[in-house]
């Protein structure tokens, strides 16, 4: 599903560079659910944000599905983002004057699909996360939980192969965490792939597989035993 | 191709941004407001210039004949001059193709009765390119013609006032008028716009004044206008040349100022003419730069969107969106905020000059207006400026990478 062989990625700082990512070797199966962990600085932003392809790596390889991800053109990468990947997002990156269900239907639009086909299938999405009833609210209305699982109905919509979530629960609270989180695992159980970035503990154990990083390499790379959510909802 | 969804998606942007929306269509619309009205003002102050100068060919030359005023040729001081047909002739042969018209002039003064009605009117007797010399209108029946001056016909065309004071209730034409003891058939009534002393004047053909007058070929004086293409400076130097030859004919010393005198208007009407380019000059300055803050306003607008919008080009690039329909979506709203609210300041300026109109004469602004083609004109820049200044910030926009405008909180 995706192979990324030797990576490299240095940022520049003034006259230097800060080298974030020192060669990174990872490859994820289909249907796993793995956590990237670090304290801050070790480069795991970096590296979800190549595979998200938001950012450009400066040397190795980032196979998706068999394609290479190279020297794309930003169109190139438009349509790949569109098509294989969700992003959750740590802030929501909610559209603030666009209401839940044209928030959810917006990566739809950029497919081409026809105006009632969206929303038909958007509204599908809502109430798959439980937010049918607030479809027509905007998000300044909507709690931060809610805006959560507007943003995950949001990386569903376009049905991406690939869901790349960036401290899903780092600005809620507890409680709401373990909600989100149980929703997210229920996508893994669907058969749904998931990357996900944290640096909380509790949060990685909910995964089934944790990579940590230091300092730009692997550390260590090895599954774990999931921690079911639901139990403390 | 018409796109529906992306129209759906500006006017959302138009409508829930509406305080955005609104400060830039206003900044706009107070540009083309304040373009309109400068202009229109400036237009406005040279119709009063304009209408200063009355409806008179400004391009006129009159030449009077005087009495010398030094000995020349064995020719004593203080002789008179009189023209006579020849001198017109002259005239046309030597300078036809910088005459415009021409016409000789008999003056006479004459007490016109009419049924009982009696008053004493100026008497012009002239040829018929008179009317466009004076710029009269013909308010009925017609002017005097070459077959009035082929046959010295006792015709006359009378001004308003004339018709007014003579005629009560009654149709002057085919009338017949008593100038002096003669009858005259009116054939005409004339207008002028420069009002009551050029209508109460009574035209008749110049050899019917010349026959009744005294059976000759004098003539009082000439009116002519120069070709309108000459320069100032070349209708000045005709000037001079048609006095030169004609003190060349009648044996006048060339320092002699009284025997024949010559007016010409193009000396007054350059210095008017200078002050009318000045003017036209201060009006171009004003539209300019109105244009040029509003073009400022506007791209100080864009680049402050594209930037407030940093964000939201983050996400939607992270969901898909091509560089190509980020860079439209913020163009095309610009374009169409620029084009609407360019046209409310239109409206509005013209609006303003309309109803302001009537209270401006008193400080010599008169019928301020501007051509819409202009304002048009100005709008369209506009649009263009926005356009083009909102192009670069949203190119640039397009091509960040979505983390760096994530990032952007």
């Amino acid at each position: 599903m995706l192979e990324i062989k030797n990576l490299h990625k240095s940022y520049p700082i003034g006259d230097s560079s800060l080298h974030v990512l020192k060669g990174i070797n990872l490859s994820v199966k289909e249907g796993e659910m793995v956590a990237i962990m670090g304290s801050s600085g070790s480069g795991k932003s970096t590296l979800l944000n190549i595979i998200g392809m938001l950012d450009e790596a400066d040397s190795g390889d980032y196979i998706l599905d068999e394609l290479p991800i190279k020297n794309l053109t930003e169109k190139k990468a438009a349509v790949y983002r569109n098509k294989f990947l969700g992003f959750i997002f740590q802030s929501f990156n909610l559209i603030n004057y666009k209401n839940a269900l044209e928030n959810v239907a917006l990566p739809l639009y950029y497919q081409g699909m026809k105006r009632k086909q969206r929303q038909e299938k958007a509204l599908f999405h809502l109430e798959k996360v439980g937010l049918a009833d607030w479809a027509h609210h905007l998000p300044k209305e909507l709690s931060g939980g809610q805006k959560q699982r507007v943003a995950i109905a949001r990386a569903l919509a376009a049905n991406p192969k690939l869901l790349l979530a960036d401290e899903p629960t780092g600005a809620l609270d507890t409680a709401t965490s373990h909600e989100i989180m149980a929703f997210i695992q229920q996508l893994n159980d669907e058969g749904k792939t998931i990357l996900m970035v944290t640096h909380e503990e509790d949060i990685a154990s909910m995964c089934k597989r944790i990579v940590r990083l230091k300092d730009g390499v692997i550390m260590e790379d090895k599954p774990v035993t999931q921690v079911r959510a639901s139990q403390y909802v | 191709m018409f796109d529906l969804d992306l129209w759906r998606e500006i006017f959302q942007s138009i409508n829930k941004n509406r305080t955005r929306s609104l400060l830039s269509g206003f900044t706009i619309a107070f540009a083309i407001l304040l373009f309109a009205i400068l202009f229109g003002i400036a237009n406005g102050l040279q119709n009063t210039f304009k209408e200063a100068f009355g409806s008179d060919a400004r391009n006129a030359i009159m030449i009077f004949p005087g009495r010398t005023t030094k000995a020349h040729k064995g020719l004593q001081a203080g002789r008179r001059i009189q023209f006579k047909d020849e001198d017109y002739n002259m005239l046309l042969d030597e300078f036809g193709d910088k005459v415009q018209y021409i016409t000789s002039k008999v003056n006479r003064n004459a007490s016109a009765s009419y049924k009982g009605e009696r008053n004493n009117y100026e008497l012009r007797a002239i040829h018929p390119e008179y009317m466009f010399i004076e710029n009269n209108k013909i308010k009925s029946g017609r002017y005097i013609n070459q077959h009035d001056l082929d046959n010295k016909t006792k015709v006359v065309v009378i001004g308003k006032v004339v018709e007014e004071e003579l005629f009560i209730k009654e149709d002057p034409i085919g009338k017949y008028i008593d100038l002096s003891g003669i009858p005259y058939k009116i054939v005409g009534v004339f207008t002028d716009d420069e009002g009551d002393n050029e209508e109460s004047v009574i035209y008749m053909p110049l050899t019917t004044a010349q026959f009744v007058y005294g059976n000759n070929d004098f003539v009082d004086m000439m009116h002519l206008t120069y070709n309108p293409k000459l320069s100032y400076d070349a209708a000045i130097n005709f000037g001079n040349s048609i006095t030169k030859s004609l003190k060349d004919k009648f044996s006048v010393a060339e320092n002699d100022q009284r025997a024949i005198r010559l007016f010409n208007l193009a000396e007054g009407t350059k210095a008017v003419n200078q002050m009318m380019v000045g003017l036209s000059f201060i009006i171009l300055i004003i539209g300019f730069g109105t244009l040029i803050a509003g073009i400022v306003g506007v791209s100080n607008i864009m680049i402050f969107i594209v930037k407030e919008r940093t964000k939201e080009i983050g996400i939607r690039k992270a969901l898909g969106a091509s560089p190509k329909s980020i860079v439209s979506i913020i163009l095309i709203e610009s374009i169409l905020i620029t084009a609407i609210a360019g046209y409310f300041g239109l409206l509005i300026g013209m609006g303003v000059l309309e109803l302001v109109a009537p209270y401006l004469e008193a400080y010599f602004i008169k019928d301020p207006s501007v051509s819409s083609g202009l304002v048009i004109g100005a709008t369209l820049t506009l649009i263009l400026a926005g356009a083009l200044a909102g192009y670069f910030p949203a190119k640039k926009a397009s091509r960040i990478k979505p983390i760096v405008a994530l990032r952007n909180d």
